[in-house]
């Protein structure tokens, strides 16, 4: 038995001694590449509707408020999910919002926003972090879908197109500033600038 | 005796029923549902968008609440937050070029000047609205004060 453990032992410390190299390449590999898709398979999972709203803090909240905004009906039948506006596409700032997002799971086991009660008073907070990182990145979660480029302001009423022009295109503002609760009802906004 | 009349009462009584109903089918009396019989349901007219060209509209009156003249689908005012007053709060008509809500807005019950819109007059739409164009379902023959004083002047 003690011998049995040795040589498994030594196999797995020094495998080049037992396993060819041939095989130890080529199983190298093919686990690299089952472990690599296994990931990021799992990862996109995580990236999904469905998977947001297993939770009831998002299922009976935050995802019950979009379902009445242009996001999530509209008369072309397009729109955005969760991860959509909620999580960076590039691949290297998508692993650093999943990494941060641990701290949501820590949340949902410990029940910081369990009940309505419990998450209308962390509205605010949970609000102010999204717009941080908007305001941040200048609206780029927005901005995969909206683009200057395609935006035609003539199709725009005139208020839009305007403001559009004055504030978007100078730069001097981002979607985000103006664009609040769009997608969700708003916090108590008498200490949010620009609101009463 | 007594039970004859009550059986002719009875009688008078189906009659009259029977009669009532078959007159309200016949009249077609004009409602805001129109004349489909009270069982039926008539199919609703089709909704026309809202105006959205930002001109104003003429007040009738001069104590008339101004209507709206863009859109406001998905405007949110509640105790957290009035969408509208983030163009046309006094603070944010510079950057928004929108109308500042009226100096009236800002008195209380009492008479006195708030530094902002008093509670009693931070729902907008219980006054403001946008407006479609559509048939006006009751007809209205109301006349401007203007247009009436001057047909008044005419006739002197």
């Amino acid at each position: 038995m003690l011998n049995f453990l040795r040589r498994y032992w030594q196999a797995l410390v020094r495998p080049s001694t037992s396993i060819s190299l041939g095989v130890l390449t080529i199983g190298g590999f093919v686990a690299g590449i089952i472990f690599w898709g296994g990931f990021n398979t799992a990862l996109e999972v995580t990236n999904t509707e469905a998977f947001c709203t297993s939770c009831h803090e998002m299922r009976d909240n935050v995802f019950v408020e979009l379902q009445t905004t242009i996001h999530f009906t509209n008369r072309s039948g397009v729109r955005a999910t969760c991860p959509d506006c909620h999580v960076p596409h590039e691949w290297t700032r998508k692993i650093a919002r999943k990494m941060q997002a641990s701290k949501e799971v820590w949340g949902h086991l410990f029940g910081t926003i369990d009940t309505r009660e419990k998450f209308e008073e962390k509205r605010i907070d949970l609000a102010i972090h999204e717009w941080t990182r908007l305001k941040a990145n200048d609206s780029l979660e927005c901005r995969n879908c909206h683009s200057d480029e395609s935006m035609d302001i003539t199709r725009q009423s005139v208020r839009a197109a305007e403001s559009h022009e004055r504030f978007l295109f100078t730069g001097e503002k981002t979607c985000i500033d103006c664009h609040k609760g769009i997608a969700h009802r708003l916090p108590d906004m008498s200490q949010v600038p620009g609101w009463q | 005796m007594l039970r004859h009349s009550i059986a002719f009462s009875f009688f008078v009584a189906i009659a009259l029923l029977f009669f009532g109903l078959d007159r309200v089918a016949a009249d077609n009396i004009a409602t805001l549902r129109g004349p489909a019989p009270l069982i039926e349901q008539e199919e609703a007219p089709r909704m026309m968008p809202f105006n959205n060209n930002d001109i104003r509209e003429v007040r009738n009156y001069p104590e008339q609440p101004p209507v709206i003249p863009h859109k406001t689908d998905g405007y949110i005012v509640d105790l957290n937050s009035n969408k509208c007053l983030s163009c046309h709060a006094r603070s944010r008509t510079g950057e928004s070029q929108a109308p500042m809500v009226s100096i009236t807005h800002f008195m209380d019950r009492d008479g006195q000047f708030r530094a902002s819109v008093s509670p009693r007059r931070y729902f907008c739409s219980q006054c403001h609205v946008s407006q479609r164009e559509v048939k006006p379902l009751v007809e209205n023959s109301f006349i401007d004060v203007d247009t009436l004083l001057l047909e008044r002047a005419k006739q002197q």
